[in-house]
């Protein structure tokens, strides 16, 4: 196992009458892009902020690079780059200004050179001398994480990076986060409400609901222990739907007129079911699996799966 | 290290901001407005002035030069130069708040005490060049327009006549302590910054705060006499004492010892409030 670098413990805070996060305990690991999943509300921007000391946490421990942030505040964010819910800049001042500035107070030495050399990796070049007011929310997002990689991180945070973005806007920062993982060999903290974006780059994950942490691990065994649906399309539906009610143990949840049978299956299951239907002289056309996280994030979002782990 | 970093920081902000520059352009205009008044029908204002002390003194030489015109307009130290300085104090924490960027500062290895104290610190040099240009434009463009000459001021204790090469001392220790009362001002309203996310807010308290001020200063009711002495507002106009003679020391040294506690002690708030602020913005 790599070197534990987040080390979250019973954290709590309180906003007047509001419990915002109970008992939230998660760690992350070097060379991890961890997902940190949870709906609007769930407590993931209170656990961040509480982890970059923009917030006091009420009670727990927040250990990073295996020292307290309490005591070692300025140690620890040194070797951190973040983003807190969209990066906010100086509007009046331009993009490399604008860089200049919180490089000048990352702990770090960085150039003038560095600063180009960030913002032509996020796709901005041209725009250095542009003031950040007519910038696009999309172009903010990248100079954001320009400013996140300045100082040459260890630890990247980005909360909701997507948000306000179009797909494409989605995609290219999805992909600039892929790049620093791969080509810079970051730990990436990235939090999100949107599962697919998890469920694609992160390869641990925590969901958060209600301020408490419910599930956490590696994304593939997360997803692996779930069912899938599985749509089958055949010649003979209602031939299939009656050989698959009699010999096989699953649940049947949809056919419809285009020969489309959906069942609820697990992933070792699909090539039985589909020798069972060829044997039958049941002609399979096509066969498409679909995971269940979406179904199993719902769960725990309506406190099904919560009172379980609870 | 990281201090003098930040402080260069919050001096480019400063730089840059347009509203940095209302208050250069308000007291060039001010003052500019003024001094073209007195040089078209200042000897009107001279003679209505003196008209009380005719039969008594005879006056000699020219009583309307520079000195004089420089004195007239730091009386307006008391009234406009506060809200042009808070306009842009009173800004420093809260408009970062408002905009977000505070958040992103505040996740930088700089401790939030020397994040502030640089703010403090830039707020005090803007203060100083608001000062410094009041100072060229009431006494270099007055001195320069109406030349130089003994400086005749009529007061509430009488007339006081300060020979021309007396005076210059007096205007600058004036305008140190002026610079007192107004880093006063300008802390009070960082100060309040720290309180809020809105910017407009520590703007408006400041001046309600020192209209409130003034007022109590100024009402002859015996029960504000044990307050008075403490208000930074009674001692903004402290400068004054420089232009009696002799000069009143005492209430000099008390005016600075008020300010200056007020000053550390809007510091010191800032710094717990500060230090303590969930910043959720």
């Amino acid at each position: 196992m790599s070197e534990k670098i987040v080390e979250v413990k019973h954290l709590s805070k309180q906003f007047g009458k509001i419990r915002a996060i109970e008992d939230v305990s998660f760690d992350v690991f070097r060379g991890d892009i961890f997902g940190f999943l949870g709906p609007n509300g769930a407590g993931k921007s209170t656990t961040i902020r509480a982890m970059l000391s923009l917030i006091a946490p009420d009670s727990g421990q927040i250990n990073l690079f295996g020292r307290e942030l309490s005591k070692n505040r300025n140690y620890i964010l040194s070797r951190i780059g973040c983003i807190i819910e969209k990066p906010d800049f100086y509007q009046y001042l331009s993009a490399e200004k604008n860089l200049e500035i919180f490089a000048r107070v990352s702990g770090a030495s960085v150039t003038l050179s560095k600063i180009h050399e960030m913002i032509e990796f996020v796709g901005l070049k041209g725009r250095e001398k542009d003031k950040v007011g007519h910038f696009s929310h999309g172009m903010k997002q990248r100079l954001g994480i320009a400013q996140t990689i300045l100082h040459n991180p260890e630890l990247i945070i980005l909360d909701e990076p997507n948000t306000g973005l179009d797909p494409q806007g989605s995609i290219d920062i999805r992909n600039l986060i892929l790049k620093l993982k791969n080509e810079q060999n970051k730990t990436i903290m990235l939090s999100s409400h949107i599962l697919s974006e998890i469920e694609i780059i992160a390869s641990r994950m925590l969901i958060i609901v209600n301020g408490k942490s419910v599930v956490q691990g590696e994304v593939s065994a997360l997803l692996n222990k779930q069912e899938l649906i599985v749509t089958f399309e055949v010649d003979q539906l209602g031939k299939s739907l009656k050989i698959i009610g009699e010999k096989f143990e699953a649940s049947i949840i949809g056919n419809n007129a285009h020969n489309l049978m959906q069942l609820r299956i697990n992933h070792r299951d699909i090539p039985i079911v589909n020798q069972l239907l060829t044997e039958s002289g049941v002609q399979v056309f096509g066969i498409e699996a679909k995971r269940k996280l979406e179904d199993y994030f719902l769960k725990l979002v309506n406190n099904d799966v919560l009172e379980k782990h609870l | 290290m990281m201090f003098w970093k930040s402080t260069y920081n919050e001096f480019i902000k400063i730089v840059a901001k347009p509203r940095s520059y209302i208050g250069l352009a308000v007291i060039t205009a001010l003052v500019g407005v003024f001094l073209f008044a007195m040089k078209v029908d200042g000897n009107k204002y001279i003679s209505i002035m003196t008209a009380s002390f005719e039969q008594s003194i005879a006056f000699q030489g020219n009583l309307l030069n520079g000195n004089m015109m420089a004195y007239l307009v730091l009386q307006m130290l008391i009234v406009h130069i506060p809200l042009l300085v808070a306009l842009v104090t009173g800004d420093l924490v809260s408009g970062e708040a408002a905009m977000g960027t505070l958040r992103m500062l505040a996740t930088k290895p700089i401790s939030r005490t020397n994040l502030l104290m640089s703010k403090f610190l830039a707020g005090n040099i803007y203060t100083l060049i608001i000062l410094i240009w009041f100072c060229v434009m009431a006494l270099g463009f007055g001195l320069l327009l109406f030349g130089t000459g003994d400086l005749v001021i009529f007061n509430s204790e009488g007339l006081v006549i300060l020979p021309g090469s007396d005076v210059l001392w007096r205007f600058f220790s004036g305008f140190i302590i002026a610079y007192l009362a107004l880093v006063t001002v300008a802390n009070l309203s960082i100060t309040l910054s720290c309180f809020t996310d809105n910017s407009i807010g520590p703007i408006v308290i400041t001046m309600a705060i020192i209209i409130f001020f003034t007022i109590i200063g100024n009402l002859d009711v015996p029960v504000f006499d044990s307050v008075k002495p403490f208000l930074f507002t009674t001692h903004m106009v402290a400068w004054r004492s420089f232009f009696d003679e002799p000069v009143r020391t005492k209430e000099i040294m008390n005016a600075v010892l008020v300010l200056s506690v007020h000053i550390l002690t809007l510091i010191g708030i800032a710094l717990y409030k500060f230090n303590r602020k969930d910043i959720l913005s």
